[in-house]
């Protein structure tokens, strides 16, 4: 390890604010990456999940209906 | 009835193209008219120091014919998209390569070049040396011809869209950059007194590039269009 | 080889086995990237020059990287989904545009935050800044194209030939921008030389770029799923797949 103590890690002689702030932009970018393709598609199967409960709800009312 | 041979029905569609402009000549003056009044201001925003305009000269000059040729590139196919023309013309037996060709020509015919003619007058507005001129009016020449071939992709791409006019610009405009900077390169060359003819070259090697590839691209974005 | 292409072509396939794959992928992706940026971070000795900046280099350099590749791929599967009209592949075009977007952003504010301290401000008209600043135009043109369809096959299409216009262009551009800033490089701010890199320093550039590539493999992957299902959402399988799920 080339640090001797946390403290000169954050500081990184001056230059720690500019080499967090790019890694933190980084691993945000890399995290929303990640993140919203797993969202978008729990969202699409909870819709589609409703959409069918619904057509299901809908044609047991309508055989009901019949009967 | 026999279909025409290609060469024919192109030079008879680069006609009609021509004829259909000169009927409106307010729309060839146009591109002209934006130049001049992008012109005006340029002193009026850097200020009138006649030293400093002529050292800004070869970029702004180029900008604005780059400008003027993205304005009107999205008229190129907009009007025989609207009246059923193109789609015409994707039945015809003639390869369609070349009767894209003829589009891009007459629009470069109207812009690019009427732009190049009265290009020293404007250089001569904003203060660039005299020994630059022909410098400027053969690098926009040149570059005004890649400039349309390039505008056509845009065009293509973008002529079933209700709401392309500011799309094709984001489209276009990183594709126009290399001829940017060769074209300003070429005229400031002219002023410091280096020779033009490599800048000019490289300039016609680019258009030799996009002859050889961008109606391929027209063509296909033309389909896409029509078929969407 | 052509059941294999064939079984490509097939969404309920694809998703299969991209689930499959991420399973492992993902978590080593992850594994390598805190790994890369532990060593990069804690474990190299600063550069001589530059001091302590340079480790912006561990995310910058593999960043532009992925980011110029991550176009060729589009442009790659645009070209596959036009000649072959393969599906999968205008899926994947599709899903590219706003990953590859995402890696050039990077490069580009990394740079931006790098520059400060090297050259003492936050934007330099460098000959990379700038070719990497028009990748990120001819990416958002990509997306912009793509929204602005409302046929979203006949937006894959126009993405497809956009994105191989640009293709074509990238090494024109490059080689343009790197002669105009030949021409205009201003004295202060010259690199003197791209000094040999060292050892201690290289290897783990090598571990980030590969984390890079596969997250960006990761990231594809997890974008073309949430598409497919998107696409198929009418589709049996998709149905299926949607029953216990949520049950």
């Amino acid at each position: 390890m080339y640090f001797a103590d946390f403290n000169s890690l954050l500081r990184m002689d001056g230059h720690g604010g500019f080499v967090w702030a790019s890694y933190a932009i980084t691993l945000l970018v890399l995290l929303l990456l990640i993140v919203i393709p797993l969202r978008r598609r729990r969202r699409l199967l909870r819709e589609i999940h409703g959409e069918q409960r619904r057509a299901a709800v809908a044609s047991a009312a309508e055989t009901g209906r019949a009967a | 009835m026999s279909a025409l041979p290609a060469p024919v029905f192109c030079m008879r569609l680069l006609r009609r193209q021509l004829v259909l402009a000169l009927r409106r000549p307010a729309g060839i003056a146009n591109p002209l008219l934006f130049f001049l009044m992008v012109v005006a201001l340029f002193p009026l925003g850097l200020g009138p120091d006649p030293s400093r305009l002529a050292s800004f000269a070869p970029g702004i000059l180029w900008i604005i014919a780059l400008l003027s040729s993205l304005l009107t590139s999205d008229t190129v196919f907009r009007s025989d998209f609207d009246d059923g023309s193109l789609e015409q013309l994707l039945l015809a037996p003639q390869p369609l390569y070349f009767s894209v060709l003829a589009y891009v020509a007459a629009h470069w015919l109207v812009t690019g070049v009427l732009l190049s003619l009265a290009s020293p007058v404007f250089g001569l507005m904003l203060g660039l040396p005299a020994q630059a001129l022909p410098a400027l009016f053969a690098s926009l020449l040149l570059g005004s011809a890649v400039l349309s071939l390039v505008g056509g992709i845009g065009a293509a791409l973008t002529v079933g869209l209700k709401r392309g006019g500011v799309l094709i610009s984001l489209l276009i405009l990183p594709l126009y950059m290399p001829v940017l900077i060769f074209g300003s390169a070429a005229v400031r060359a002219a002023v410091d007194g280096f020779p033009v003819a490599p800048h000019l070259a490289i300039l016609g090697a680019m258009l030799c590039l996009a002859i050889a590839l961008a109606p391929l691209s027209i063509a296909a974005a033309l389909r896409i269009s029509i078929d969407a | 080889m052509w059941t294999f292409f064939h079984k490509l072509g097939s969404p309920p396939w694809l998703y299969k086995i991209s689930g499959a794959i991420l399973r492992y992928l993902l978590p080593a992706t992850l594994l390598a990237l805190v790994c890369g940026m532990t060593w990069g971070l804690l474990f190299t000795d600063p550069d001589f020059r530059q001091g302590n900046s340079y480790r912006i280099m561990y995310i910058h350099v593999p960043a532009a990287v992925v980011a110029l590749a991550g176009y060729y791929v589009m442009a790659i599967a645009g070209a596959i989904s036009l000649i072959w009209k393969m599906k999968m592949a205008d899926v994947a075009m599709k899903c590219c545009a706003p990953v590859g977007a995402a890696f050039t952003f990077i490069s580009l504010a990394t740079g931006a935050i790098w520059g400060k301290p090297t050259w003492g401000t936050w934007w330099v008209w460098d000959a990379r800044i700038t070719s990497m600043l028009v990748l990120f135009f001819l990416y958002l043109g990509v997306l912009a194209l793509y929204e602005a369809f409302d046929n979203k096959e006949a937006a894959g299409k126009a993405c497809a030939v956009l994105s191989l216009v640009g293709m074509v262009n990238i090494p024109i551009i490059y080689k343009s921008v790197d002669w105009w800033y030949s021409l205009h490089q201003p004295a202060s701010i010259k690199f003197t030389g791209e000094s040999a890199i060292h050892a201690s320093m290289l290897y783990p550039l090598l571990l980030m770029i590969i984390a890079f590539y596969a997250l960006f493999a990761c990231a594809l992957l997890l974008n073309m799923r949430a598409e497919l299902l998107h696409r198929e959402r009418r589709s049996n399988w998709v149905r299926k797949l949607a029953q216990p799920e949520a049950g």
